[in-house]
């Protein structure tokens, strides 16, 4: 069994709301007393019809004042097949850095659309921000198909339309489901209003997609995270292991390495996965390490092999989304966080923004970026980072931008060019 | 071993901010209450840094109506693993604050350990504890960052937290401030339990069923009878067969009528389960829909 998490935006009009309050409660994942409770509050609202299933997932005493989605809340439910971790995220533009947070560690994407309403402004945003953050698989999820009787031709044009919208989105692979979350059409079982629609209802969607990133970057990416210094008292040694994840790629015990930004080169000697001698790590596990020699390497190096493409720069050019509610201002101090690696930086130049309404590139000449803009920008860093292009790199090629003086999360980045 | 590839990722994702805690601040704590999640994070924690010892000490801040299992299992396994535990007690938090102490038929000292807690904090100047809480717990958890930042006052603003994007950890704060580091924020009960299973962790004798002494509440959960009830004449006596789905407090943890005799046979019995964990088991979050958002927003872990 695996695991996959997706998200959804929009806010409680589209139905997004509804429609993870259907797959959790069509699903059995609700118990009784969450059910109890939910049926009181929707009487306190004065919604004398059902359920309000958007109260399931609103947690905030703001949210279910306000009927809004403030911030990212995390549902779980599991099926035979596969656990769910779903982040339910705000649609509305002033939480759009919510919004990143919870579509950041996705694999796949909802996008839902109205169908009365069609393609709107917020079903771009989303889109393009998806296809920003390097989401792999997107899935279009039409909703209200009972307010058009469930056409089939009411569908087909929106798909259409949505298909020449996205044509110049890098995303890997784009489905299509009609679906009313409301009367759960097409959640769990196949609709028998919509007979036109042949392919899988929503849940059999979210059980059986291959979401597997496409990264095509082999390089063998390690940072270290924490060094851990054993002292044996019998021998009275030290033995250092540099412990971390491992980012792409993978090491092996007698591969010869280079410790970066110094390059100090050595091998190998031993290699843990938790406490247990192994072999070989790969991609995502955690690793001890061991070096053949006295090592001077700290939190923040990257460990890489010798035979490898290891370009280490002082200069990138990313895509950023800035996420404070004050805006960037030229000679702002910042902090580039890597991974495990930080170091000081700053943005020397903003080449260009993106309007996430249209995707195209604006040439305003400013020199401030504002909360939730996105845009392209250079920057330099005082120590030398081990970038990739987040293209072909996946999460080795993101970071995040700290103001040094607040210490807020100012900014998410992708690296384009370093 | 159906399970095992989301173990394995949940597990990654643990021992991943677990070494960015220890990575990234001065003066770390777990916070350990004896209970199931937190004797599965100094599990995670053991994969994390042996043969080293914790970067961390353990914290347990004993309301003093504990399970007095909860605090054998304590002690032996603090020994058994030979690291260091602080203990300090919300009892001697009254006396020096001259606080009011919790009152009523069953007296609850959930809020009162709130001020134990941040003044422990205060005490060893601890930048960041490692807690437990896990988002399918509620619904105000639901939605808290895995490194949350705290005020000055110990206090969470859930209208202000930072963005946390990718698996990226942003551990600074300002003097004054600190973090609660969650690693199983993203595990449900029932993955906990798979995990107990997988990696053959013991647990105290009270999530086991077992014979006990219990007084019904107005809403019909079963409360260990204690020293600590204030029970009148009305209040009946019973034995049944019970077990704890959570640890918390004697006086306002409810057990379940249970006959699971082992993991596998919780497994089961939650499967089959139609309440949640904390509709089940505490009498404290049953107050207010935003019962647990307000005591975060006090500095609650």
């Amino acid at each position: 069994m695996n695991l996959l998490r997706f998200f959804t935006a929009g806010n409680v009009d589209d139905g997004k709301s509804t429609l993870i309050g259907r797959l959790l409660f069509d699903s059995e994942s609700i118990s009784t007393d969450i059910i109890e409770t939910l049926t009181r509050q929707s009487k306190n609202k004065g919604k004398d019809t059902n359920l309000d299933l958007a109260l399931l997932t609103d947690g905030l005493r703001a949210e279910r004042e306000q009927g809004i989605t403030i911030d990212v809340a995390y549902k779980y439910f599991s099926t035979e097949k596969r656990k769910f971790i779903i982040a339910d995220t705000p649609g509305h533009i002033q939480y759009t850095r919510n919004m990143f947070t919870g579509a950041s560690t996705a694999d796949l994407a909802i996008i839902l659309i109205d169908i009365v309403n069609g393609i709107t402004e917020q079903t771009r945003r989303h889109s393009i921000i998806s296809s920003i953050l390097g989401i792999p698989n997107i899935l279009v999820c039409i909703n209200k198909m009972d307010l058009v009787a469930y056409s089939e031709h009411a569908y087909r044009q929106i798909v259409e339309e949505y298909k020449i919208f996205s044509k110049n989105l890098p995303m890997h692979q784009v489905d299509f489901i009609p679906v009313s979350a409301l009367e759960g059409e097409n959640i769990i079982i196949p609709s028998e209003r919509m007979r036109w629609y042949s392919r899988e209802p929503l849940l059999s969607f979210l059980e059986n997609v291959d979401y597997r990133p496409t990264e095509k970057s082999e390089e063998s990416r390690f940072q270290i995270q924490y060094v851990s210094n054993y002292v044996d008292t019998m021998t009275n040694t030290i033995t250092r292991r540099f412990v971390g994840k491992i980012l792409s790629g993978s090491y092996q015990t007698g591969d010869r390495v280079t410790i970066l930004p110094d390059g100090i080169s050595t091998k190998i000697s031993a290699l843990e996965k938790y406490g247990i001698k192994t072999h070989i790590g790969s991609k995502d596990e955690i690793v001890a390490i061991q070096f053949e020699d006295e090592i001077d390497a700290g939190r923040g190096n990257s460990i890489v092999q010798d035979n490898q493409k290891n370009g280490t720069s002082n200069e990138l050019t990313a895509t950023l989304c800035w996420m404070d509610n004050s805006p960037f201002h030229p000679g702002q101090k910042l902090i580039l966080q890597h991974h495990s690696h930080t170091t000081k930086a700053r943005i020397t130049e903003i080449l260009h923004k993106i309007d996430i309404k249209t995707n195209r590139e604006v040439y305003d000449n400013s020199e401030e970026i504002g909360l939730n803009e996105i845009c392209q920008v250079s920057i330099k860093t005082a120590d030398p980072v081990l970038a990739d292009h987040f293209l072909s790199a996946g999460r080795t090629g993101t970071f995040i931008l700290i103001d040094e003086n607040t210490n807020n999360t100012v900014a998410a980045g992708t690296v384009l060019k370093c | 071993m159906a399970f095992a590839e989301y173990l394995d990722q949940l597990e990654a994702e643990a021992i991943h901010i677990m070494l960015e805690v220890a990575g990234q601040f001065e003066r770390p704590a777990l916070l350990f209450s004896g209970g199931k999640d937190s004797i599965c994070l100094v599990h995670l924690a053991l994969k994390a840094f042996r043969p080293a010892k914790f970067p961390f000490p353990l914290v347990h801040i004993d309301t003093g109506h504990n399970f007095p299992e909860a605090l054998n299992f304590r002690d032996q396994l603090v020994s058994q693993i030979d690291e260091k535990l602080i203990v300090r007690k919300v009892e001697d938090t009254i006396k020096k604050r001259k606080l009011t102490d919790s009152s009523g038929k069953f007296p609850s000292r959930n809020a009162l350990q709130t001020y134990t807690l941040l003044d422990t904090i205060d005490e060893f100047e601890f930048d960041v504890c490692i807690g437990g809480a896990r988002r399918d717990e509620e619904k105000a958890r639901a939605k808290e960052r895995i490194f949350s930042v705290r005020d000055d006052f110990g206090q969470w603003n859930p209208k202000k937290q930072r963005p946390e994007i990718w698996d990226i950890y942003n551990g600074r704060i300002n003097k004054g401030e600190n973090v609660r580091a969650f690693p199983i924020s993203n595990w449900t009960e029932l993955d906990i339990w798979h995990y107990i299973e997988r990696e053959k962790i013991e647990l105290p004798e009270i999530y086991f069923t077992h014979q006990r002494k219990v007084v019904k509440t107005d809403s019909d959960q079963l409360m260990a009878y204690s020293d600590y009830l204030n029970l009148d004449i009305h209040d009946q006596i019973f034995s049944k067969q019970v077990r704890y789905r959570t640890v918390g407090d004697m006086t306002c943890t409810a057990a379940v009528e249970s006959e699971a005799f082992t993991v596998s046979d919780i497994i089961k019995e939650i499967k089959i389960t139609k309440i949640s964990e904390r509709g089940a088991t505490r009498m404290d979050d049953r107050i207010s829909e935003a019962a647990m958002e307000d005591r975060k927003k006090n500095g609650y872990f």
